[in-house]
This record gives C-alpha cells, structure tokens and sequence, in this order.
C-alpha cells in the first residue's frame, strides 16, 4: 500500500473523526463523500499534516509520517478555494515550489491550458482557471499523492460540469493516486474508483462508487448518496436538445448532454419520480413507463416503491400518495418524470 | 533653531525604528502564531509603555542602566546608545501592535498553501506573511519612528539634555520656554510638527495603495 492510514481525531477531547483509508499503489482516484461536518477535511488535514493526529497512524510508501512535517510530505494539497498567493502572479504562484526554471513552469502551464495567462493575477482569472492554476502549482512539486478538497465547489453550476469532465481526465493522464474530498454524488460518479461514505466521523461504506450509490448498506449513505437509481443506459438518437436512450428494455427521454459519448450511467432521483393509475392523455414530463411494483418499504416519512419498468426505478412517495393509488406487490402502474430528472453521467469519465 | 537637537532627534527616530523592526518581526510573528497559553503576559508586558507615564519607565531604565546594575559596566546612562534602548523599549508596542495585527489576519490557508509546496516557516514567513502585511509593517515602522521623534519624558530620564549627544527637539523645546525663549520655541515646534505630519502623511498615502489592494482582493474573494 502507498498509503495506510488510520485517523483519530479529537477536538477537545471529544472524538470527532474515526477513519482508515488504504491507497494501493498506481493510479487510482479515491473519493471522500458526504455532508459537511462529516469530518472528510480533516482527514485530508491528517494525511497533509496539517492536523496532529490524537491516535493512529498514517504510514506513507513504508515510512511513519506521524512526525514527519508537511513540507517533507510529497503531497499536491488542492486546496477548497484553491488559495492562490494573491500578492504573486501565476507564473510566480505556479513556480513557487521550488527554484523552477521559467521552461518548467511554462510546460506544466501549457499542459493546464494557463500559459496564456501566467502574467496575470490570480484576482483576474476565472474560477476554472484559478483552478487550473492551483493544479499547476501543485503538480509543479511533483507530488506522489494528490489531496484535492471540494475542488469543484467554488465553482458556478454551468462551470463545474465543464471543470469536472477536465479533472477527471487530467487524473486519468496524470497517473497520481488521489483522494477526492466531495458532496456532490455526480463528481463521486464520475471522478472516483472507490469511494468512502462519511457521516459524523465515522466511514460508513466503501465500495466502487458506483456499488455504493445502488446498494448502500446503511440508511445514513443512502440519505448522503440521495440517488436512488443509477443504471446503465446508451443513447441511442438525439433531437432537438433531447436524447433518446436504451436503458434496460426501457426508452428514456434525457436533456441532451452534449459530447459525442453514448454510454451513460443513467441517475433518477426517487423524489422525481411520480407515479399514476392509468396514462395522463397530456403531460409536459417525457417520461411515462409502465411497469409493475417490485417492493414497498418504508424510508422515514416517505414510502420508497421500486418498479420493474424495463429496468429497476425507485420513486419515493409520500405514504398517504402510497395508500390512495392502493399500491401492492404485482400492481401496474406508470412512472412520470420529466427528461429533465435523468442525469446522464458519461461512462468513460466513472 | 537647534539643528544640532533636530539631527540627533532624527538620528535617534531612524536608529531606534530601524532596530524595531529587527525586533519587532519575529516578535509579531510569535505573538500572532503561537499558541502558547500564557503569551497574554507577555502581550501585557509589550503593551505596557502604552500606558506607563514616560518617565516611570524611564526611571526604571534609568536604574538598569546604572552603575549597580549588571547592564552598568556599558556605561549606557546619558549616552545616545542608552537613549537608543530606552527608545526601544518605549516604541516597542507602536511597532508590534500593528505588524501583529496585519500578520494575525493573513489567511491560514495561504500559508498552509505554501507548506503543502514544500516551503519552510522561514521561508514561508518572508515570501507570504510579511509581503501580504505591507501596509501593517510599514505603518508600524512609520508609527514606531514619529513616537520616537515626539519623547520627552523617557528621554529626559535616561538621555539628560547634554547638546549633540542626547539633547532631542522635544527637551530643546522645553529648555526654551523655561528660559522665556517663545519665539525660538515656536519655530522648532513648527518645525516638529511639520516634520510629523509630513512624515504621517507619506507614510499614510503609500499605504492607502495598499489598503486599496486589500479593499479591492476582499470584494474580488466576496464576489
């Protein structure tokens, strides 16, 4: 194992983080996953060493780094806002590591695409190129081990997906193990191969991301991955904006996401979808299938039913919704959402 | 006018702020970084010529300096080194205060940014605390000098009033007037306060570029 690390962390002497985490060696991304305060930073923090450790280990490539500081630990820390210098410019944050020669900062800017803007400052960019720039620098040190905090997080809605598709290439280039801090199942579905589920300092599940989403084993991940149903599907025509897909024996209409790529993991939240008796004769959702109710359970206030509709869909309704359309094992029924509800994950990028 | 009292004034507000700045670097460093539980001690004891009359600490530097102490064999009372201590000493907080300050608010994360690249404390120190804290630096080398040009008491105490050795604007101001010499006493405190508010109002315009960088990276991060 590259990386063994088993964290104890109190604050005050109240024990706040309780954490393994095992990175083999090679590349490989590891996804840190769950609500804020789940206590996935200061995980990071330990490993970096920026946080002293209140019991445990962290033993990096045979070595004990319990005493060994953070600048002597070859780690490329990404930091959540990214924490560019804001008195250097980017040539200067990008080659601040070391004594780079300006021909080393330049091909390490041109492969983060910022070459064209390392005389700026970091006030001047953009999100995504601040991120980029932040990359940059820390790829400059060399680094055996990636942490990146949140990395898409400081980002707005309409970059993030751009961003996110670019990062998960560059890790795949890259060839550096990393440990990605997030909240947002869509980064853990495309950027991870494994994945941890935190909540309240403790992991509650690991497991590829996408075993995690579809079986989590505790109440507390399956509130954190808030993704019922995640299939795979294969476009299999777009038109106007929309795209027509093959998911299971079923037909689904999705937002067109653009790209040339045809195998998605096809994600529907249980909140979106609605289920009916008979057909609606006009609706404005894209999505009608028939199918039969597979199960019924109960999930807090909700009533989670999952269906056979040519593929295993999961609705949560409320439970007098439940009672009035008389549900039970066996009965017919429609499933509604609109092409909007289904996130297309591209398949490469998991 | 005493250009003699004026030189040695200057001299003394330029030697005294120039050592507080060795001093006053690491210890603003120490004072906004660590964590040691007693330090308000010592931030009381930095803070004390603030509300000490002059000449209290005068006189307690006064005894240090003096021929029982073990600081007396440096034969420091009444000389310009002596002065130069006690100066020191009475300035100390003016230049502390603000460079702790502008130290205390560089944000953690920039300096943890700079450890995760492999770069040491000191390093650290010189290349990202002190070049995003100019302007507390510069204000408090600024307020530590025009402090120094403005004692009296301190300087009376330690320095006595001897002409071209320790004999500052201030004493020469008050030596006048106690021989009824208002109009000589007039000119040399214009020219003290010319001299302050040109100083203050330098110091103060350099420094309004960089509270306008400040001003204007804090509503860049808030957007």
């Amino acid at each position: 194992m590259l990386l063994i690390a088993d964290i104890e962390k109190r604050f005050d002497g109240r024990l706040r983080v309780e954490a393994s985490i095992r990175i083999p060696y090679g590349p490989s991304t590891t996804i840190l996953f769950g609500p804020s305060g789940a206590g996935k930073t200061t995980v990071l923090r330990c490993i970096a060493g920026l946080e002293k450790l209140s019991a445990g280990r962290i033993v990096f490539d045979g070595k004990d780094w319990v005493n060994v500081r953070p600048q002597k630990r070859p780690i490329g820390f990404l930091f959540q806002d990214y924490a560019l210098f804001p008195h250097l410019r980017v040539s200067e944050n990008i080659g601040y590591a070391a004594k780079h020669s300006a021909e080393s900062v330049n091909r390490i800017a041109s492969m983060l695409k910022v070459d064209d803007v390392l005389n700026q400052w970091p006030s001047e960019l953009s999100g995504g190129q601040q991120q980029r720039v932040a990359l940059a620098r820390v790829l400059a040190r060399k680094p055996r081990l990636l942490l990146l905090d949140e990395p898409l997080s400081a980002l707005d809605a309409a970059m993030r997906d751009h961003v996110r598709s670019e990062l998960a290439q560059l890790l795949r280039t890259l060839g550096i193990p990393a440990i990605v801090v997030t909240h947002d199942w869509v980064d853990a579905l495309t950027l991870g191969d494994q994945m941890l589920v935190m909540s309240s300092g403790r992991v509650l599940q690991a497991g590829p991301p996408r075993e995690v989403f579809t079986r989590p084993q505790h109440p507390e991940v399956a509130a954190a991955v808030g993704v019922e149903t995640v299939v795979s599907g294969r476009i299999r025509r777009r038109e106007g904006g929309t795209a027509l897909l093959d998911v299971g024996s079923a037909q689904l209409v999705a937002a067109d996401p653009g790209g040339d790529e045809s195998d998605f993991y096809v994600c529907v939240r249980g909140e979106d979808v609605t289920l009916e008796k008979g057909r609606a004769e006009q609706s404005s959702a894209r999505n009608h299938l028939r199918g039969t109710v597979l199960q019924i359970a109960i999930a807090g206030v909700l009533t989670k039913v999952t269906i056979d509709a040519g593929f295993e869909l999961v609705a949560l309704v409320t439970r007098q919704a439940a009672a009035d359309l008389q549900l039970s094992k066996g009965a017919e029924i429609f499933s509604v959402f609109k092409a909007s509800a289904v996130h297309l994950i591209p398949k490469a990028h998991g | 006018m005493n250009w003699e009292a004026l030189i040695t004034t200057l001299e003394l507000a330029a030697v005294t702020s120039v050592i507080l700045m060795v001093i006053a670097l690491p210890l603003s460093y120490w004072f906004a970084f660590s964590e040691w539980r007693w330090k308000f001690l010592l931030e009381a004891v930095v803070a004390l010529p603030l509300v000490l009359p002059p000449t209290v600490l005068g006189f307690y530097v006064l005894i240090a300096l003096g021929p029982q102490s073990p600081l007396g064999r440096f034969g420091l009372a009444f000389t310009f080194n002596g002065l130069v201590l006690a100066s020191v000493l009475y300035s100390l907080p003016f230049a502390v205060q603000p460079i702790a300050a502008a130290f205390g608010a560089v944000e953690r994360k920039y300096i943890e940014a700079s450890w995760m690249l492999g770069v040491s404390n000191f390093e650290t120190f010189y290349r990202v605390i002190v070049p995003q804290s100019w302007s507390g630096v510069l204000t408090g080398f600024v307020l530590s000098f025009a402090h120094t040009l403005g004692e009296f008491g301190v300087v009376l105490m330690v320095g006595g009033n001897i002409p071209g050795v320790t004999r500052t604007l201030s004493i020469d101001i008050y030596d006048q007037v106690q021989g009824l010499n208002y109009t000589s006493a007039a000119v040399t405190s214009a020219t003290l306060l010319i001299i302050s508010f040109v100083i203050l109002s330098i110091v103060y315009g350099l420094n309004r570029k960089v509270w306008f960088f400040a001003a204007d990276r804090r509503h860049r991060e808030a957007v």
